[in-house]
């Protein structure tokens, strides 16, 4: 009877410990990423030894800077109960409008370079602003708004570049800070650290970012609070767009060239992929600047261990797919049972 | 009968003179007086649909009157916004308290109050979480509300506590007129209790004047001092709770029912 008694209470322990640590592991949604990302280092550094040379560690580096500059945006974004569909756009967007400034006549206003990449981010906030004005004061879904803003961008990007690429302006200075490869990696990699620090730590301690979990969390609530919801969204769709344009600029100093189609649809939704990946809940309220870079350090580590292991390029896609359903179920089954009272309670 | 009111002994801490509110067709609120004197507990009751919400609201800064006067201390405002009736000391716990869910328990009382850390003397935007955390703590020990862990999600915790912590934030942000839009609501007995004598407590200190919308008449008293009944956007009771009963205040309300009634049958 005894030893029955203590075999039960022990196997209510171990439980009651399983449900802490799930809990745990619900609350610290980057550790999970986290553990996932290095499972596949380890996986991919096992099946090939090129995996961990230097030109790969780069090339992660290089597929990693653009989409982790959007991705920081898009989960302040996100986090505050919106979308931005059209940010992959403005990504093509503030390059071609520092072309116009900056190209040399007849092309472009010959401007120097600063101010062209002034211009450039100044359209992207312009963008942004106008996102957020349409979504806060004429009502219209962020979904709407911003698909709308993407058709439109591509028609703008498409007219003043007549459908033609074009060469990156700029000189050695400039390009040494945009695009080169000044420490190991490119500078654009640095640029997307730098972000990942500075928004995460604005996201949990500044007033800014509590009031972004706040608006995302009970709209209403934080306007009750006097929380201006309003402006506290349309500050992060401008700059999430401004990320967006600054990535542009620097991938158009990388590969040198101006695109109209650059980056796009493709780009986006990677970034909000890595975003939920990472634990950024797309019904607002919840998420992470770190857990989204670790979204897209793993689907840099897919892509570019797949093309190693000589895998089709198919299975990049597919993968993706079923990662982001999988972190999505978990996510929406966690906070079921989180609501239930089953997790998390502690004691 | 109803002056402005300067110049008396006792200002009032709320009086609204003729307020009347619109929502298309609708008239929530019609000519209404009413008065909140210091450090006195109002109930306000009446059915569903009466205007109290609106009142309060009204009251709160969150939504404007079409027409009357707003007495704030005696003096008159038009209030502009939640935060400009919350810098004259009157704040309001709506009935889905304001509290954000996925946040902690400190971060949602410091909501839109937040601290801010020094660094050699100099304030800096970061947030100084410690403190706040402290103080959260302190706050709530001494408020005699319950919380296991300011650093808990609100979504963890009971009904009763997440009301607690709502009133209690109100109150730390120094407020002077409490407005509790069913602070009772949904909560069991046990809870309840809970909430109603951090309302004794309250009352006892006397720093702070509220209003209670209620549901419950028994509730109304067991902590009210006076007592309004709004119906179809009208006052038609306002008493001491000491001079009238639960079975009167019934009474006119199944007689507002039974007009209903045979008005439309």
């Amino acid at each position: 009877m005894a030893v029955a008694g203590s075999q039960a209470k022990s196997h209510e322990r171990v439980r009651s410990l399983g449900w802490r640590a799930l809990g745990a592991f619900a609350n610290r949604r980057e550790a999970s990423i986290l553990v996932v990302a290095i499972g596949l280092i380890i996986y991919f550094s096992l099946r090939s030894s090129a995996f961990y040379s230097g030109a790969t560690i780069k090339n992660i580096a290089e597929y990693v800077a653009p989409v982790a500059l959007i991705t920081c945006g898009e989960v302040m974004v996100l986090i505050n109960g919106e979308i931005d569909l059209s940010v992959g756009r403005v990504f093509a967007l503030s390059p071609i409008i520092m072309y116009l400034a900056s190209a040399p006549a007849p092309d472009g206003a010959g401007l120097p370079i600063w101010l062209g990449v002034v211009f450039g981010l100044l359209a992207a906030a312009a963008v942004g602003l106008t996102n957020g004005l349409i979504t806060t004061y004429l009502g219209v879904p962020s979904f709407i708004t911003t698909l709308g803003m993407l058709f439109f961008l591509n028609g703008i990007n498409l007219r003043a570049l007549h459908g033609f690429q074009v060469a990156t302006p700029g000189g050695h200075t400039f390009r040494q800070i945009f695009g080169a490869y000044p420490l190991w990696f490119n500078s654009e990699f640095w640029w997307a650290l730098l972000a990942v620090v500075v928004l995460q730590i604005v996201l949990v301690r500044t007033k800014w970012g509590v009031h972004t979990v706040a608006t995302g969390g009970n709209v209403i609530g934080a306007r009750e609070s006097g929380v201006n919801v309003r402006w506290t969204k349309i500050g992060n769709f401008m700059l999430c767009s401004m990320l967006g344009g600054f990535a542009g600029i620097m991938d158009s100093v990388r590969i040198t060239s101006i695109l109209p189609l650059q980056g796009g649809t493709d780009i986006m939704f990677l970034a909000v992929a890595a975003a939920v990946i990472g634990g950024t809940s797309l019904m607002g309220g919840s998420g992470t600047i770190v857990g989204g870079f670790l979204g897209v350090v793993v689907l840099a580590i897919l892509n570019i261990g797949f093309v190693i292991l000589g895998v089709s390029a198919f299975n990049f896609d597919l993968i993706i797919g079923i990662a982001i359903l999988g972190a999505m179920i978990l996510n929406v089954q966690i906070q079921r049972l989180k609501n239930l009272g089953q997790l998390g309670r502690g004691r | 009968m109803s002056g402005a009111g300067n110049g008396r002994e006792a200002v009032d801490a709320i009086r609204v003179e003729h307020i009347s509110k619109r929502f298309g067709a609708v008239r929530a609120l019609e000519d209404v007086s009413m008065h909140l004197k210091r450090g006195e507990v109002l109930g306000l009751i009446g059915d569903n649909g009466a205007g109290k919400s609106t009142l309060v609201k009204i009251i709160s800064g969150f939504q404007k009157p079409d027409n009357g006067k707003i007495f704030v201390n005696g003096e008159e405002v038009q209030l502009r916004s939640v935060t400009h009736a919350r810098s004259l000391g009157i704040d309001t716990v709506y009935q889905d308290l304001a509290l954000v869910p996925g946040m902690s328990v400190y971060h949602n009382m410091f909501l839109k109050r937040e601290l801010l850390g020094k660094l050699g003397g100099f304030h800096v935007p970061l947030l100084n979480n410690r403190e706040m955390k402290k103080r959260a703590r302190t706050y709530l020990d001494e408020m005699g509300v319950r919380i296991p862990d300011v650093d808990a999600e609100v979504a963890q915790l009971s009904g009763g506590q997440r009301q607690s912590i709502a009133v209690a934030r109100s109150v730390y942000s120094e407020a002077k007129i409490l407005l509790l839009d069913e602070p009772l609501a949904a909560m069991g007995v046990k809870e309840g209790a809970l909430i109603l004598d951090l309302i004794r407590k309250l009352r006892d200190e006397g720093h702070v004047s509220m209003i209670l919308i209620l549901h419950n008449y028994a509730h109304v008293f067991e902590v009210c001092d006076r007592v309004n009944l709004l119906q179809h956007g009208e006052i038609t009771l306002d008493k001491p709770t000491s001079e009238t009963s639960v079975d009167e205040l019934t009474e006119l309300v199944v007689r507002e029912y039974r007009q209903v009634q045979t008005g439309s049958g």
